[in-house]
């Protein structure tokens, strides 16, 4: 299959349209905009053969969507920042009635003040829900990753909604040369589509029904469990994917790139100038940890990677206000059991749109040299500009 | 949720023995017992529209030749929107004794 030039969204749309999707419901938000508008173009023209249900908001499309799933059809929608943010109720419901839902997150701040630019912070906020989250780098990724992500959620032993979360702007509106996998090769790498309880007249199930204490904890420790567990099977897939496909990212949880002392830890579309940096040797001693799964968390591999490690350099687009970035806390929280700990420092970067560039990258590098373990800087970028 | 005859939860707590709530008669939970005076009742089915628990049937009564009002004790709650709707003031409540 030849490689094409297009945008990150019309390769999104492009894919979905081969993962064999019965109905597609989204409400347009930008960054995300372009994913959606494609696949109504592709609807329109008769291209893909699926329900497009218009919806009136964001909670509607994922409620669309949920509903659809239970009685069967392959779905499909798309959204970001406050789009996510008012899907919120749903997106614990779907997770709690183990629907196998997909969803790309065009990542955008959230409000306020409004800003429709990058970072993680509209995701990082549904971190709880019960959903697997990929972060991509690029959009042969993203399109890679929506493939395994239908596979992982309808997994009979997962069952469970995948995000699969592309940085804004830096890939949605990005061209990049991709490689969209055939339908005829995706179809038969998904199957057909079928959920094992799903709602119909014949056969009447009740899902999400009412749970008293007791019922209610047991089936949330249920949840967990299947969360915990799923990562086999994020594993399982990446691999077969990797076999048949000819891609894979790393071991389908991280990315270990280079094999300096210093390792940042980072997700997204940031990693890739990071590499590039490591390439070019305009970092000294340092390698990337690149976090491609961010739930479930790949607690053992992180601690593998980073406990011979000197300085960790945790660089993420979110923030825990009243504390500090979640996935400094998360990775921090993977090596405290080990004797000999490396120092851990983390910056916040990139927040609504901040441009993650060679100086700030550099200037973190620098920063991180001279100060003590557990020290957290949100960096805005007028640092960067005085110093550099 | 009725753990009846559930053997083993399903995924997400799915409940393939459907039926519970036919079984649990929930008119235990009422306070106020909606009363119907069958002299006052002109059957026009206003109540039986208006009642959210589909409760309210218009049917023969015995004793009277047009068909009145009957309510379903089993499951109504008492919530006595019957009575707020009902034209002829001909439903009363009376407060549930237990």
């Amino acid at each position: 299959m030849p490689r094409e030039v297009m945008e990150g969204s019309q390769a999104v749309a492009r894919v979905v349209a081969n993962c064999d999707v019965k109905v597609i419901a989204a409400y347009p938000i930008t960054p995300q905009t372009h994913i959606v508008q494609e696949l109504a173009k592709m609807h329109a023209d008769s291209v893909i053969d699926c329900e497009y249900i218009n919806v009136e908001a964001e909670f509607s499309a994922i409620s669309a969507i949920l509903g659809a799933t239970a009685a069967g059809a392959r779905s499909f929608t798309a959204t970001c920042s406050q789009g996510l943010a008012l899907m919120h109720e749903v997106v614990f419901a779907a997770a709690g009635m183990r629907i196998p839902l997909v969803m790309v997150i065009a990542n955008r701040a959230l409000s306020a003040p409004i800003n429709i630019w990058n970072d993680h912070q509209d995701s990082m906020a549904e971190r709880d829900s019960g959903w697997i989250q990929l972060y991509c780098e690029n959009v042969q990724e993203v399109v890679d990753s929506v493939v395994q992500a239908y596979k992982i959620a309808e997994h009979k032993d997962v069952l469970l909604p995948v995000m699969v979360c592309m940085d804004g702007f830096y890939l949605t509106h990005v061209y990049e040369p991709v490689e969209i996998p055939s339908k005829e090769k995706v179809v038969k790498f998904l199957g057909k589509f079928s959920y094992p309880y799903k709602l119909d007249p014949k056969k009447p199930v009740t899902m999400g029904p009412l749970a008293f204490p007791a019922d209610y904890a047991r089936l949330r420790k249920q949840l967990a469990e299947a969360v915990w567990n799923s990562k086999e099977i994020v594993r399982k897939v990446h691999d077969d994917y990797a076999k048949r496909f000819g891609r894979s990212y790393g071991d389908g949880f991280l990315e270990v790139y280079g094999d300096g002392s210093k390792a940042i830890v980072a997700m997204g579309s940031m990693c890739g100038t990071i590499k590039h940096m490591i390439d070019k040797d305009e970092l000294e001693d340092v390698s990337l940890i690149r976090v491609r799964t961010f739930r479930p968390f790949p607690k053992d591999e992180i601690r593998d990677v980073l406990k011979d490690k000197d300085t960790v350099i945790v660089m993420e687009k979110n923030i825990s206000l009243g504390n500090a970035g979640a996935v400094y806390l998360e990775v921090k929280d993977a090596l405290y059991d080990e004797k000999r700990k490396p120092k851990i420092v983390n910056f916040i970067v990139g927040l609504g749109g901040v441009d993650v560039n060679r100086p700030t990258i550099k200037y973190v590098v620098e920063k991180a040299e001279k100060v003590k373990s557990g020290f957290v800087e949100i960096v805005d970028g007028n640092e960067i500009s005085a110093s550099y | 949720m009725s753990k009846t005859k559930q053997q083993k939860d399903l995924p997400g707590g799915i409940i393939t023995d459907i039926g519970s709530t036919a079984r649990n008669k929930t008119g235990s939970w009422r306070t106020f017992k909606p009363v119907v005076n069958l002299e006052k009742c002109a059957g026009c089915g206003i109540c039986e529209k208006f009642c959210p628990e589909g409760c309210i049937t218009i049917q023969k009564v015995e004793g009277y030749d047009k068909p009145k009002c009957a309510i379903n004790y089993d499951y109504c709650k008492g919530c006595l929107i019957c009575m707020e709707e009902c034209p002829f003031k001909a439903i009363n409540s009376v407060v549930e004794e237990k």
